[in-house]
């Protein structure tokens, strides 16, 4: 198989030497499982003939964006295939007039942004991870980001994808033109995770550029006034274009690593951004300091310029690459309240901290409840990632009893499979499974995620404790 | 399929504690710096790219991978640029990392290039002497003719690295053994290092410097037993010659009694910067070495934080700044030298896409890996040529060979100056407008 792939896609793109296939063990996440394969196709043929060969051999095979992921989605939990679609970064098409482009999945996020800004647009999904993550893998994960608040996650901006299924077919699901008829194939591609074939094209929508933009700082001595601004300024009707929330702990973790100049002797602190004509963000930019002030906020500081901005928002970005300033592991959760409830679970997760004696930072997005509460730990100490595994399912049980999600937009991969059965009865699972099926009908991609498969760790060929114990259910 | 290599671990192989650094836990493998690693982004491979090869040296001090030659090829095609530390959201010291791991694995290449490498780090770069020796012959190769006659009988492969060969300058710089005086009022008493490479090959700008700080009323000193910063050694796999390098430099320039120590090459400032960890280890040296560390500046550091006196001609031309790496990720300076080129009247600073991406020259990295090393090279000089200046701007010697090759190579055609090359040449241009 080494040699028919090595005939298809050349040598240096195969990797099985131990010494090259080690780094793509892991992700972003806190998952190790060794690939025996890493192939990095070039094309959407070399992906498709990549493809046949697995279904030849009958090995599963796990797309690979860039490698950000949270939840363990790139990680092969049964060995066999990584295909990389790093080389395949290409953005084939800019089409002002139709506001739309069309880019290959290992296009980097932020690169399209860069593209289009000076024809005056913008690609909405900014994931924390957009310097490095690929359109690809926000396409699997249906990412979202700060400013989703405003504009929604990755499917309300794709419009089309171009895939490789199981038998090496390739065909386009929607296209470059929105409401096509019959089911929304493409709709149900993304946030797959993988599970449904390879994406090897997207057509994603284009915004244009705002006006003007405002951002602030705002300071707290209190957890609670932080939470209750948010609720205050959502309540009032402002739908910020973001709406962030970082704690102590995570300025902590900011100012040690690559300092932006976040208090660090706040409880929290919260980036709001206004955006649209610029007598409406001088409005509402007003309005939101107002509420800061009567909400409690020790100090407002006001972006004076756009450097300033990129400031705040490269602290908040590189928040969870921080958390190594302050312990070898983090693991992070992705739980969703709604706002109002935000005062109570942030009590509930310092509760928990308490409960399980580990540090947990938060840094979230505020505005959409969704959560990210970082359980730093250090794996070589025995027994700590037990009780990390059991503090993380009591942030996720807190905000299902809250009436939330378990996930906003990590995706589900292999660190929540345990817990979408809290979400979903039988018969739900049972719906989804076969539309997987439908497209992938052995199983063949990225086995072994999103659904609460019975493994037995056994089965799977991975690193003694690697992988929580707990999470294989 | 075929399982020649078994993916499951096997516990044969010894931990390597000398290799477990701190900064290997601080990487929690967020992937930030991929993007920002040149290497990676030409290969999109992630054995080549920061996170990777953090990966791989952690797994070896597991004892999980043996440190064989293809550990070692991708150790040695990391350039140490650096970039990836901007990056870093946690702060991960990349480069102790890689040069700890380096250290381990001995200098790159064939056994024949290991043996150069050993003799020029051990045997030439601590002995000025030695080495002003050999470019001495280098200059005569050059201009007698006998390097046009080689050229064509040379087979392609030696004919590029002839073609890369520096122009040693007419002028070797030799430093005077007394003080250069302050003009007008003394601000400053500092120290400079004269480099092993710079006085031979870019003796102009060693004068520049000198007078620059002289005009901003410095006096100059050029302690005598200094030596090379070993900066070559350390970002390949050669300590031992490195440290005594650091102690003598250490004893030379804590003797000199100066405000500041200053350094026109970014490569050399950033390791003398470090020189305390370097040394951490010498109970002797260890303290020294921090003191070494915090007098160092670079000679644009220096002067932006001083503040130009002196009255600057003008100096009409379009340039554009390539942020040397060393300088920009390793020092974290951008905006002091910036600063100085637009004090210049008649200047105007167009800046690339790009600038603080690696040129490719790295060291010997252009000799060691020629076919990365161009590669990068060719784009730098595409992103340069889009901004239609007339000369570029690198503090840096290894960054100013790589340019005016590659400026020679693929255009477009342009000169290439170091910063105290054009601050001097505008303090002349105000002088000669005076005596008009």
């Amino acid at each position: 198989m080494v040699i028919a792939l090595r005939a298809t896609i050349g040598d240096r793109y195969v990797l099985v030497e131990k010494e090259d296939v080690i780094v793509y063990e892991q992700d972003g996440s806190i998952f190790q499982v060794m690939p025996e394969i890493v192939v990095l196709p070039a094309n959407a043929e070399e992906v498709a003939a990549v493809v046949k060969l697995a279904q030849q051999a009958n090995v599963p095979i796990v797309p690979r964006g860039s490698g950000t992921g949270l939840a363990g989605g790139a990680v092969p939990a049964e060995g066999g295939i990584i295909l990389s679609l790093a080389r395949l970064n290409r953005i084939l098409k800019i089409d002002p007039q139709n506001r739309i482009a069309v880019v290959e999945p290992g296009v980097i996020n932020i690169d399209v942004t860069k593209a289009v800004a000076k024809d005056g647009f913008f690609y909405a999904p900014d994931p924390s991870s957009q310097a490095a993550c690929s359109v690809g893998g926000n396409v699997a994960n249906n990412s979202g980001g700060p400013h989703t608040l405003a504009y929604g996650v990755t499917t309300n901006h794709v419009l089309g994808v171009e895939v490789v299924l199981d038998d090496g077919q390739i065909l386009w699901l929607g296209g470059e033109v929105p409401d096509t008829p019959g089911y929304d194939l493409c709709g149900v591609f993304v946030g797959s995770e993988g599970t449904m074939g390879i994406v090897t094209k997207a057509v994603v929508r284009l915004m244009r550029t705002r006006e003007s933009v405002r951002t602030l700082l705002a300071i707290f001595d209190q957890m609670d006034r932080a939470t209750q601004t948010v609720v205050d300024i959502t309540g009032a009707g402002i739908i910020p274009a973001a709406l962030e929330m970082i704690d102590r702990t995570t300025i902590e973790a900011i100012e040690t690593g690559a300092p932006v100049g976040f208090p660090r002797d706040a409880e929290a602190v919260l980036i709001v951004e206004v955006e649209g004509l610029i007598e409406h963000t001088e409005r509402s930019m007003k309005l939101v300091r107002d509420i800061c002030t009567r909400s409690g906020a020790r100090e407002v500081r006001v972006a004076k310029d756009e450097t300033e901005r990129q400031l705040l928002w490269k602290g908040r970005k590189g928040a969870f690459g921080a958390m190594g300033a302050l312990a070898p592991n983090y693991y992070v959760q992705d739980g969703v309240v709604p706002r109002s409830k935000l005062p109570e679970i942030m009590r509930r997760i310092a509760e928990i901290s308490k409960q399980f004696n580990l540090r947990i930072a938060n840094v979230f997005h505020a505005g959409d409840g969704n959560l990210h509460p970082n359980i730093l730990f250090d794996m070589r100490v025995p027994g700590e990632l037990d009780r990390v595994v059991e503090a993380g399912a009591a942030t996720l049980r807190a905000c299902i009893e809250l009436g939330g999600s378990i996930t906003g937009e990590h995706g589900v991969g292999l660190e929540k499979k345990a817990y979408i059965g809290l979400l979903f009865n039988e018969a739900d699972l049972e719906a989804m499974t076969r539309v997987r099926r439908a497209f992938d009908p052995d199983g063949r991609f990225n086995p072994a995620k999103l659904f609460p498969t019975p493994l037995s760790c056994g089965e799977i060929r991975r690193q003694p404790a690697s992988i929580p114990a707990g999470l294989w259910i | 399929m075929e399982h020649t290599h078994p993916t499951i671990d096997s516990a044969n192989q010894s931990k390597v504690a000398t290799l477990d650094l701190p900064e290997l836990y601080q990487c929690v493998h967020c992937g930030l710096c991929l993007d920002q690693c040149p290497t990676y982004r030409v290969l999109k491979l992630e054995p080549e790219s920061p996170r990777g090869r953090i990966h791989l040296v952690k797994a070896a001090a597991d004892g999980r991978i043996d440190l064989n030659e293809r550990f070692k090829e991708h150790l040695y095609l990391c350039l140490l640029c650096r970039a990836c530390e901007s990056a870093c959201p946690s702060g991960v010291q990349y480069g102790r990392i890689a040069e700890t791991a380096r250290e381990h694995l001995g200098p790159p290449g064939s056994d024949l290039t290991r043996a150069v490498l050993n003799f020029v780090f051990s045997q030439l770069l601590p002995y000025p002497r030695r080495l002003r020796f050999v470019f001495t012959l280098l200059r005569i190769y050059q201009s007698s003719g006998l390097q046009r006659i080689t050229r064509s009988l040379l087979p392609k492969k030696l004919r590029e690295m002839d073609a890369m060969l520096p122009v040693v300058s007419r002028s070797l710089f030799r430093p005077d053994s007394n003080a250069y005086l302050a003009i007008g009022p003394r601000r400053a008493k500092v120290a400079m290092l004269n480099g092993c490479v710079m006085p031979l090959l870019f003796g102009e700008v060693n004068e520049a410097t000198v007078r620059v700080l002289q005009r901003n009323g410095c006096d100059v000193i050029f302690p005598k037993s200094q030596t090379c910063c070993g900066a070559l050694n350390i970002h390949n796999g050669e300590s031992t010659a490195a440290k005594q390098m650091a102690r003598q430099n250490i004893d030379a320039f804590l003797a000199a009694n100066v405000d500041a120590i200053i350094v026109n090459a970014a490569g050399c400032g950033a390791v003398m910067k470090e020189y305390g960890y370097l040394l951490r280890d010498d109970p002797t040296y260890a303290q020294k070495a921090d003191r070494f560390g915090s007098l160092v500046k670079d000679a644009g550091e220096f002067l932006a934080g001083l503040g130009l006196v002196g009255e600057l001609g003008a100096v009409k031309m379009t340039v554009t700044y390539q942020d040397p790496c060393h300088l920009a990720h390793g020092q974290r300076i951008r905006s002091q030298p910036r600063k100085l080129l637009q004090s210049i009247p008649g200047l105007t600073l167009v800046e690339m896409e790009g600038s603080d991406r690696c040129c490719g020259s790295a060291g010997i990295y252009n000799i060691t890996h020629p076919e990365m090393s161009r590669h990068l090279l060719k784009e730098k000089m595409q992103t340069i040529a889009l901004t239609d200046a007339e000369a570029v701007v690198a503090p840096n010697p290894g960054c100013m060979l790589q340019l005016c090759y590659g400026a020679q190579q693929y255009g477009p055609k342009l000169s290439v100056y170091h910063l105290m090359d054009l601050l001097e040449r505008s303090y002349s241009a105000a002088e000669a407008a005076s005596h008009k």
